[in-house]
């Protein structure tokens, strides 16, 4: 059922440096509560040089996991403990061609079970800096505890704001109701109501600030950019009406009745909005006409 | 089945040759709608409700117009549920049980947002209910009891009957989930007390997408889906005729079958779980063994994770399924494991074998002697495993940090 690349298959079906290490000094028992997996490291560490001579490894655990301990005992052995501890969750997935995001905790078992092997060497307490919650957004494997602790953090209070903090929620959006619990949560402690149709920040008012008057000029302005490209064709435009976000423009030449002046006006009504900074339509000088005489 | 050895029928069946026969028909030339009035429809209606006749002779449900088709069990249960909540719109309180399907249990969950009162039975360490405790939950402020006949995962058997006459003496509705008995029980509805039940199609060798509704003649009612007139307006939505005419096949297979489950997939069955527990140390079955499906067998082993076993054993040909928490999708360990209070070393390594009538004596020596160098190998590699045993005191021995 998971999509297993043929590079965790292969450490899954014959691991390398299974088993417990003879003379290890170095011993990483670590856990991950998200699955109930474990994993045992033993490392050799030379005193002198600090090199890791052997690495291995037993894990309880499901395929994924074990391919990742596999991994991970391949990557470190021979590297001084310093370099071993720079290895990241990340290395060990890129190593197996990558893990399905409900399995990157895998990896991450990999890298603790190495920090708490190493602290164990030296003689220090690991603590874990790191606690996992229940997967919430798959596209981008984000659990609850991240969104909740980014929500509280940063006061937000929209999914939008929690997919632009996250990227949860900027996938599938299947998650979209499991992210606005959390937030009914976190908001309920903070005072606050979650209201399902507050927008992220402000938005910016679609107007362009100018007058009647330099907004005509401007349009026009906009028009002579483009009546090359237009003559160019052996056609031209004319500026008829401009009324509020509608403005009409009749096309003459070989643009009239052109199959493409659909297209045109599209490409027009593009410049104009770009050029403008407001949402406006542009409309074929007929359809004036036909409004007027209905009325609207 | 000439590709592998499948196991795994609690999740999903093959269709039946014959099954797929009856339906090719209507693929083609048996196209008509069934509401239609001209030959075409005309037709396919005539299958629809011989289709019905046979459900109805399956389940010994006393009229044919209380079999209502559905989509799945998903929906039958759905719809069973909150028709009860809709209908009833002053009780306020639902009893079900902890092991149930996550078409049952989701649902509640959400309900609970809206609301509700949700009663959730607990069972023992062999995934019995206690009665006692449903007895004091019935009240008149239950809208339905919502009570799975076979457990999917353990194969455990709740005593619906009984629990369905307690209901009706208080006066309350009773749904059962029984999309893993019909088929490898004998049921006879019309002398039970239960008011409604869901059926799955394709875990009885008809195809996926198609379910069953018994809906107890005189039950209120609501609809889930409103629209047509379609099965007497109380499941809106032109009818997959094509399923539904398979879905009758399967059910009149079933009824022959029945005594064939009862013996021979119950020896099969008894073969491999007896296979392996004499070979395999430190592993056991789980739910009730005197109290269960004749096909199915669920065994924990000890100190290792059932995603490896399934890997394993699937490269061999053999298809079987985990309450593994890596199997279940969600990395959440199997809620039923977890209810029975089965320690976490063996609920990881839980894998069940469920068997059909399809499958043979000969298939299931194979198992017996695929499985045993599967758990020895995934043993050398796990850290409460050494020379041979678990290491003494495994939990002590091996207590990582969790995170």
């Amino acid at each position: 059922m998971w999509d297993y690349s043929e590079k965790v298959k292969e450490h899954f079906f014959a691991p390398r440096n299974a088993g417990a290490v003879d003379g290890a000094n170095a011993v990483g028992d670590v856990g991950s509560l998200s699955c109930g997996d474990a994993l045992r490291l033993t490392l050799k560490v030379d005193p002198e040089s600090e090199t890791i001579l052997d690495a291995g490894f037993q894990t309880f655990g499901c395929g994924s996991a074990i391919a990742s301990s596999s991994a991970l005992t391949e990557i470190i052995k021979g590297m001084n403990i310093d370099a071993a501890l720079q290895v990241s969750n990340q290395d060990i997935a890129d190593y197996l061609d990558g893990l399905p995001p409900e399995k990157m905790h895998c990896s991450v078992m990999g890298r603790e079970a190495l920090q708490a092997a190493v602290a164990n060497y030296r003689g220090e307490e690991w603590v874990d800096d790191h606690e996992e919650g229940a997967l919430i957004c798959k596209c981008f494997a984000v659990d609850a505890v991240m969104i909740e602790e980014t929500i509280r953090a940063n006061d937000l209070s929209t999914v939008e704001e929690v997919t632009n903090y996250t990227k949860a929620g900027g996938g599938c959006s299947a998650c979209h109701e499991g992210i606005e619990e959390i937030l009914m949560k976190v908001m309920d402690e903070r005072g606050e109501t979650f209201d399902p149709t507050a927008v992220a920040g402000e938005i910016k008012k679609p107007t362009s600030g100018l007058t009647n008057l330099q907004r005509m000029k401007r349009i026009e302005e906009l028009l002579e950019e483009i009546r090359p490209n237009l003559q160019r064709d052996h056609g031209d435009v004319e500026l008829v009406e401009v009324d509020g976000k509608y403005i009409y423009v009749k096309m003459i030449g070989a643009c009239a009745g052109c199959q493409m002046a659909s297209t045109t006006l599209g490409g027009i009504q593009q410049h104009l909005a770009e050029g403008l900074g407001e949402f406006i339509q542009v409309l074929p000088a007929e359809e004036l006409a036909r409004r007027a005489a209905m009325g609207a | 089945m000439a590709d592998g050895i499948y196991l795994d029928n609690n999740a999903t069946t093959m269709v039946a040759p014959e099954v797929v026969e009856a339906m090719l028909p209507f693929f083609t030339e048996q196209f008509g709608n069934p509401s239609s009035l001209h030959q075409f429809g005309d037709k396919v209606g005539r299958a629809l409700k011989k289709a019905r006749k046979q459900v109805q002779a399956l389940l010994g449900a006393e009229h044919d117009s209380e079999i209502i088709f559905t989509s799945c069990g998903t929906e039958s249960d759905s719809t069973a549920i909150l028709s009860a909540l809709k209908a009833q719109p002053e009780r306020k309180e639902i009893i079900t049980t902890v092991v149930e399907h996550p078409a049952v249990l989701t649902l509640c969950e959400q309900l609970e947002k809206d609301g509700y009162i949700v009663h959730y039975l607990k069972v023992d360490k062999r995934g019995r209910l206690d009665i006692q405790e449903y007895y004091d939950l019935l009240s008149d402020q239950v809208a339905i009891v919502s009570v799975m006949w076979a457990n999917n995962e353990s194969g455990t058997l709740f005593p619906v009957e009984e629990m369905a006459e307690m209901a009706r003496s208080a006066g309350v509705m009773f749904h059962t989930d029984a999309v893993q008995a019909v088929g490898k029980l004998p049921i006879d509805l019309k002398e039970t007390g239960i008011d409604m039940l869901s059926l799955s199609g394709h875990k009885l060798h008809a195809p996926k997408g198609i379910g069953v509704l018994y809906l107890r003649r005189g039950v209120r009612f609501r609809p889930l889906l409103r629209g047509g007139h379609q099965e007497r307006g109380r499941r809106a939505g032109t009818e997959n005729a094509t399923s539904i005419v398979g879905l009758g096949k399967a059910c009149e297979m079933a009824s022959e079958a029945m005594e064939f489950e009862k013996s021979f997939v119950r020896a099969m069955r008894d073969r491999l779980e007896q296979g392996i527990l004499s070979q395999v140390s430190h592993c056991f079955v789980t739910g009730d063994p005197n109290n269960r499906l004749p096909n199915t067998c669920n065994i924990a082993f000890e100190y290792i994770e059932g995603e490896a076993i399934l890997l394993l054993l699937n490269k061999m040909g053999i298809a079987a399924s985990s309450g593994s928490a890596c199997t279940s999708g969600s990395l959440e360990p199997s809620h039923v494991m977890r209810a029975m209070d089965i320690p976490f070393t063996a609920a990881h390594g839980s894998v069940r074998f469920s068997l059909s009538r399809y499958n043979t004596m000969e298939e299931i020596e194979r198992v017996i002697e695929a499985v045993p160098p599967i758990v020895e190998q995934l043993r050398q590699l796990s850290p409460y495993w050494a020379d041979g045993g678990p290491v003494e005191e495994p939990e002590k021995a091996f207590a990582p940090k969790y995170a």
